[in-house]
């Protein structure tokens, strides 16, 4: 067992041997290290102004990920390179070439929101992706950061004008050694740290978490910590005991099986490490997998977390019971595989023993004939918590229906199949007669509730709605039934 | 004498797009804010505890518990205030810094705690055990008027016979307009240090729009004099309007608790909590009645507009006054008659927001517009012509004052062009033919927006100078940094009647031990008052320079010129500096103060007459949104801006609020909403719930374009114009064009009754309503 937390902070050592468990990295920088360029907006991880940027080393490379300090729990660095603000500058003092940008763009005004914007900036420029100055890249990644001054004009034109050339900063330079530094930060070995009789566990392998979760039968289970960490800065609970999965070997693995033609994600996999998989899979996951929070978020943020809290309106179990994923559970005792949708039992229970966790999720690769769509409903397209979320799957045969599973998030206390009206789509043509009925039936299926997201009328309407939706896209139509998105040829947009 | 400069030369500091002055800082996250500050010694956080409801007695504050908690080491409730317990801008009375016996809306302060750190302060102030005898709450506009229940009384102001004109008129429509309120949502949220300095006086550090109004609150809750008391702002991370009145109260229970136990105190609101507990933008309820003719003219129009004020009357009077005074955007009102009134709510006491109530009166005349346009199905643009105001006659306002200076009928023709209008609104109507599901509108709208506090004695500004002994200059006044490039502006206000460069100029921060008696830097005036002061400042300096260099060089006033870093002393010249030395030398006072006061202004409050405005700043913008009749999901595809700056202080910093306030504005009409629940508490409390504009709803076409014909009329500072708040009211094509492709999805005629914000709920209710 290790008990000193290591990781680098722009460019140094970090050795730590003490500290809460949820000491948040935010608190840390700015009250340790009175490095106070790294701001706190929201501290809920949902405007940007404490984002830094995490490098970890993967199969050989640097990935560099923009990261929501205010709700990371610092021993969660443990084996990674921290980057904020403050060491952006390049070697003469001279200003990072997105910090020269947003400068010569006048992407600054109050300048609160700006070091995120800058770190975000910074992390696009470390990305590997071909077209970063396409709207929609730049509209993606920099979802989570919230200005209120600029109206994010002038922040675009800077991130066209510096996300061209991403060899020109010693970042780039310095990568060899950052990666030998970090590899000789990794271990096999638990981490264990802690303060005051509060603990943070890392185990490594899946046997060492249940062995640590069945000592420790009071622990929080905690991987990305974007939930968890606003219960600590919002909720001011006080959690003892941290059992961190983003060190568990065989929750960081995602794995196609052609065999049993399934995509087994391990539950401690990010939506970001995901995405490609999920999209070669299903091409639809795009509209939920890229409007999920933010990229901050995405980044923390893991599947299994997704599914392991139990939340109504979270936008992953959905689309996952749609397509009839497993879920696989784990304990001491050994494994044992449900099918997701019985694992959310009611409001804040789902099926979950003493001393289990969740280990991974199974989910079907498509069939020939198969049709899938998610869609997510909110207020503001980016970056907003469902208000409804819908996902559609139905096989097709000559013309009908063989077999239709429907699910909706923020529709019940739990994400739920609309079952009555799948037995309605079920052996049934495919045609608006059909889906007429169908819809109808929603109003069987969910009584919805009011709140600030949305009334229950409206619920209503648009779960309705969106099987319309998903109708009208898998049936031959010459209209839109989609908002246009952003041109992806950046040369078609004039200005910015 | 005025001498204004009207062909700057090339070198000159001023019409450049030259980079905010921090941006460099901003960008390298080495600006600091209040909480960056170096800790002082000893520093204790504060933290408040809240009321839980919105209406009842006190009938237990039982803070043992709370006194107990480890860590800590003051606590403070209304009797431990040494002054009076107010905290009214106004001295209305009416708002208590923290609750006595009434609590008036759920988020109150009711008492404050300071503890060794914030952590601890937030755990403390969560354990008080609080009992109340729950009154009847008042929460929204409807029962307050039912109630007459109000915070001031209620206002009229009228011109001519409205009832005889809407009588006779061969149109006549009605109808009705809800608009949400707005949550400022400075990414900085509200905070203050109180150090403790000799004599028990103190030293605050805040993020205030108005450093004045903090150091009178602290002396009076203090019981003691305004000098024993020092507010310093030098940024904020954003306001809005949001820090004018409200970050008062914060920083008086900072320094009441340094106060009380002689330490520094910091006190920072967590995000939830500064939410909750500080005022927004007012909700309106309007309702229109208008008379016109074939030709869609008006002849008469009557306006109701009640605001929610909230619990206390801050600074609801002069609000929902600027929404009467703009009721009639840029149009002509013969007969007109607007209702006012300020209903008092049991929640938080709306207050200052960008367009302070001009947003609002204006949204009530553009749907009169888009109403008119409906009922004789004429284009709305071409209704919004025919009633703009012209130029020699039917140029009067309905409070008496005259339009001297407009500009919007060449703006708006310049902008049709330019965005092809009439093209892309037969486009849209094209593809809305073809397309079942997903609706287009396009709308134009213009914006005619009056600049001056409308309380007269409020249009004062001062600023101080000083030039050292090296040439380098100081430059302080009393406006306030916010994001809006005032302090770059006036700087270069600085260096050009110096004709120096800009980097000598050093911007310094707003304190109220160096211009004393200032007002809040608000109602856009900023660059216009506190230009103006500064330059005073280097008028006297200049001259002080120049009448010392004629003396000692035995040249001719006439012949000396500043220029290029250079004093020009007839055939002969010598630097800035060298001139500065030599005039130190020559016992020369090189420190001035400057004082700017708005001339032209006067306004009779009682009979509702005078020219309560300088000059108005002009603006139009068209909009193209697309709508998903489905979901009711829209999203903003082109916007094309027109604004006039007068002539350009800083392009760049102009252009900056132009697109910035746009899409705050934007966000005001369709995704911002304020969502309280039926006790009153407030549900959209965090940017998790409550959705401002992202990157992703910047329209993909954004041609923001500032005015090149611009030119103030009035002689306000090289004839710029105010910026910070008219742009905002440029999005109200965003909701017209909503409401256009709305009408699009309907099978009915009737206008849609589209109230704001226009969020995706909103709008499928709308679409559905006729069918």
């Amino acid at each position: 067992m290790r008990d000193k937390l290591r990781f680098i902070l722009n460019g140094r050592l970090e050795e730590i041997e003490e500290c809460p468990p949820t000491e948040t990295v935010l608190d840390f920088l700015r009250d340790r290290k009175k490095l106070v360029g790294t701001k706190e907006g929201c501290a809920e991880g949902d405007c940007g102004a404490c984002t830094v940027v995490i490098a970890e080393s993967i199969n050989g490379c640097l990935r560099y990920s923009a990261v929501n300090s205010c709700i990371l729990f610092l021993p969660t660095l443990d084996g990674k390179q921290l980057t904020t603000v403050e060491d952006l500058q390049q070697a003469e003092g001279e200003l990072h070439p997105v910090q020269q940008a947003m400068v010569e763009q006048h992407g600054s005004q109050c300048g609160f929101c700006t070091p995120g914007f800058v770190m975000s900036l910074f992390g696009m420029f470390h990305d590997r992706y071909d077209h970063k100055t396409s709207r929609a890249y730049i509209d993606a990644n920099l979802a989570g950061n919230l200005c209120r001054c600029t109206g994010y004009a002038p922040i675009v034109r800077a991130a066209r004008q510096s996300l061209n050339d991403p060899d020109a900063d010693r970042f780039k330079q310095d990568e060899t050694e950052v990666q030998n530094q970090l590899s000789g930060l990794q271990s096999d070995e638990m981490l264990n740290i802690g303060s005051e009789g509060m603990q943070f566990f890392a185990p490594t392998s899946v046997a060492q978490l249940c062995s640590t979760l069945e000592a420790n039968p009071g622990a929080t289970i905690v991987a990305g910590a974007t939930d968890v960490g606003l219960w600590v800065t919002k909720q001011l609970q006080q959690l003892n005991t941290l059992i961190y999965t983003g060190k568990v070997l065989e929750l960081l693995a995602i794995e196609q099986d052609d065999n049993t033609s399934q995509l087994s994600i391990g539950a401690a996999v990010t939506y970001t490490e995901a995405l490609p998989f999920m999209l070669e899979a299903y091409p639809d996951f795009e509209e939920v997998l890229t409007r999920l929070g933010a990229v901050q978020v995405r980044n923390a943020g893991t599947i299994g977390g997704n599914i392991a809290n139990g939340s109504p309106i979270a936008d992953m179990p959905p689309a996952l019971i749609a397509l009839g994923a497993q879920l696989v559970l784990a304990s001491s005792a050994g494994e044992r595989a449900i099918d997701l949708e019985k694992f959310f039992v009611a409001y804040g229970q789902q099926d979950l023993r003493h001393g289990e966790c969740v280990a991974r999720v199974l989910v079907p690769l498509p069939e020939k004939g198969q049709h899938f769509r998610t869609y997510k409903v909110s207020k503001r397209i980016e970056q907003d918590i469902s208000a409804v979320c819908g996902a559609f799957s139905i096989s097709l045969r000559d013309g009908k229906v063989t077999t239709a599973r429907v699910c909706y998030g923020g529709m019940a206390a739990t994400p739920k199949r609309a079952t009555r009206c799948e037995n309605l789509l079920l052996h049934n043509a495919w045609n608006e007669q059909t889906i007429e009925k169908a819809m109808n039936a929603m109003d069987e299926d969910f009584s919805p509730i009011t709140d600030m997201r949305a009334s229950a009328g409206y619920r209503m309407s648009v779960a309705r709605n969106l099987l319309k939706r998903f109708y009208l896209e898998t049936s031959e139509q010459d209209f839109s039934v989609r908002l246009s998105r952003s041109h992806e040829d950046p040369e078609q947009a004039s200005r910015p | 004498m005025s001498t204004e400069h009207t062909k700057p030369s090339d070198m000159s500091a001023i019409r450049k797009p030259t980079p905010h002055e921090s941006a460099h800082k901003h960008v390298a996250g080495s600006a600091p804010y209040v909480d960056d500050l170096p800790q002082p010694d000893q520093l204790l956080h504060a933290y408040v505890g809240f009321s839980s409801i919105a209406h009842g007695r006190l009938t237990r504050l039982g803070l043992d518990k709370v006194r107990a908690f480890p860590g800590v080491r003051a606590l403070i409730c209304a009797a431990d205030i040494p002054g009076p317990n107010e905290i009214s801008p106004i001295q209305a009375g009416d708002e208590r810094i923290l609750v006595t016996d009434t609590v008036e809306f759920l988020g109150q302060p009711l008492f404050a705690v300071a503890a060794d750190n914030r952590d601890i302060a937030r755990r403390a102030a969560r354990l008080a055990d609080v009992s109340y005898e729950a009154l009847p709450a008042i929460l929204d506009i409807e029962a307050a008027l039912a109630e007459e229940s109000y915070v001031l009384e209620p206002h009229t102001m009228c011109r001519g016979d409205s009832a005889r004109a809407l009588t006779d008129a061969p149109h006549r429509v009605r109808g009705e307009l809800r608009l949400g309120g707005q949550d400022h949502f400075y990414l900085e949220g509200q905070v203050s240090l109180a150090i403790p300095q000799e004599d028990g006086d103190l030293l605050i550090c805040t993020s205030s729009q108005h450093p004045t109004e903090i150091q009178e609150a602290i002396a009076h809750a203090l019981d003691r004099p305004s000098n024993a008391v020092t507010v310093e702002v030098r940024r904020m991370g954003g306001a809005f309007g949001g820090k004018e009145t409200q970050a008062a109260q914060w920083a008086v229970i900072a320094a009441l608790l340094a106060e009380k136990i002689g330490r520094p105190v910091k006190i920072r609101l967590d995000r939830d909590d500064d939410m909750i507990s500080t005022g927004k933008r007012h909700d309106f309820l309007i309702r229109y009645d208008v008379g016109f003719n074939d030709t869609g003219l008006i002849e008469g129009i009557e306006f109701m507009q009640a605001a929610r004020c909230g619990m206390s009357a801050d600074l609801s009077g002069p609000i929902a006054d600027r929404a009467m005074f703009h009721c009639d955007n840029a149009y002509y009102l013969p007969n007109v008659k607007v209702e006012s009134f300020r209903c008092k709510t049991n929640t938080v006491s709306n207050t200052a927001f960008r367009g302070f109530g001009g947003p609002q009166g204006m949204m009530g005349i553009e749907r009169v517009m888009d109403a008119i346009a409906a009922h004789l199905k004429f284009d709305p643009l071409q209704v919004r012509k025919t009633n703009f105001y012209g130029r020699k006659e039917r140029n009067i306002t309905h409070y008496h004052m005259t339009v001297e200076d407009n500009v919007i009928h060449e703006l708006v023709s310049e902008l049709e062009r330019s965005s092809e209008y009439e093209l892309r609104r037969n486009q849209a109507r094209d593809f809305n033919r073809q397309s079942p599901v997903i609706k287009r509108g396009i709308a134009l709208t213009p914006v005619k927006f009056g600049i001056s506090f409308t309380t007269t004695f409020l249009n004062q500004a001062g600023a101080l100078v000083h030039i050292y002994r090296d040439g380098s200059i100081h430059l302080n006044h009393g406006g306030t940094e916010m994001g809006q490039g005032l302090m770059t502006k006036v700087a270069q206000v600085v260096a050009d009647e110096f004709q120096v460069n800009l980097d000598r100029v050093k911007v310094t921060a707003t304190n109220t031990g160096k211009v004393p008696n200032t007002t809040a830097t608000a109602a856009s005036a900023g660059s216009d008052m506190n230009g103006m002061a500064a330059r005073a400042a280097c008028t006297t300096l200049r001259e002080r320079l120049t009448t010392f260099a004629a003396e000692h060089y035995e040249v001719v006033a006439e012949e000396i010129r500043f220029f290029d870093n250079r004093v020009k002393l007839g055939p002969n010249e010598l630097s800035f500096a060298g001139l500065v030395m030599q005039a130190w030398l020559g016992r020369v006072s090189l420190s001035a103060t400057g004082y700017y006061k708005t001339p032209k202004i006067f306004y009779d409050r009682e009979r509702a007459r005078g020219r309560p405005f300088l000059y108005f700043a002009y603006g139009a913008a068209v909009s193209e949104v697309e709508l998903d009749t489905l979901t009711g999901e829209s999203r903003i595809m082109r916007v094309d801006l027109l604004h006039d700056v007068g002539r350009s202080l800083n392009p760049a910093v102009d252009m900056g609020q132009i697109e910035g306030g746009f899409i705050q504005g934007a966000g005001w009409l369709t995704t911002e909403e304020l969502w309280w629940n039926e006790d009153g508490r407030l549900d959209t409390h965090a940017p998790s719930t409550y959705k401002i504009p992202t990157c992703g709803d910047v329209p993909e076409i954004f041609n923001a374009l500032i005015w090149n014909k611009g030119r103030n009329a009035e002689a306000t500072i090289h004839r710029s114009k105010a910026v910070g708040e008219p742009p905002l009211m440029l999005a109200i094509s965003v909701h017209s064009a909503l409401l256009q492709a709305v009408a699009a999805a309907r099978e009915s005629a009737v206008l849609p009754a589209l109230d704001s914000p226009a969020t995706a709920e909103t709008l499928l209710n709308c679409i559905q309503e006729s069918r």
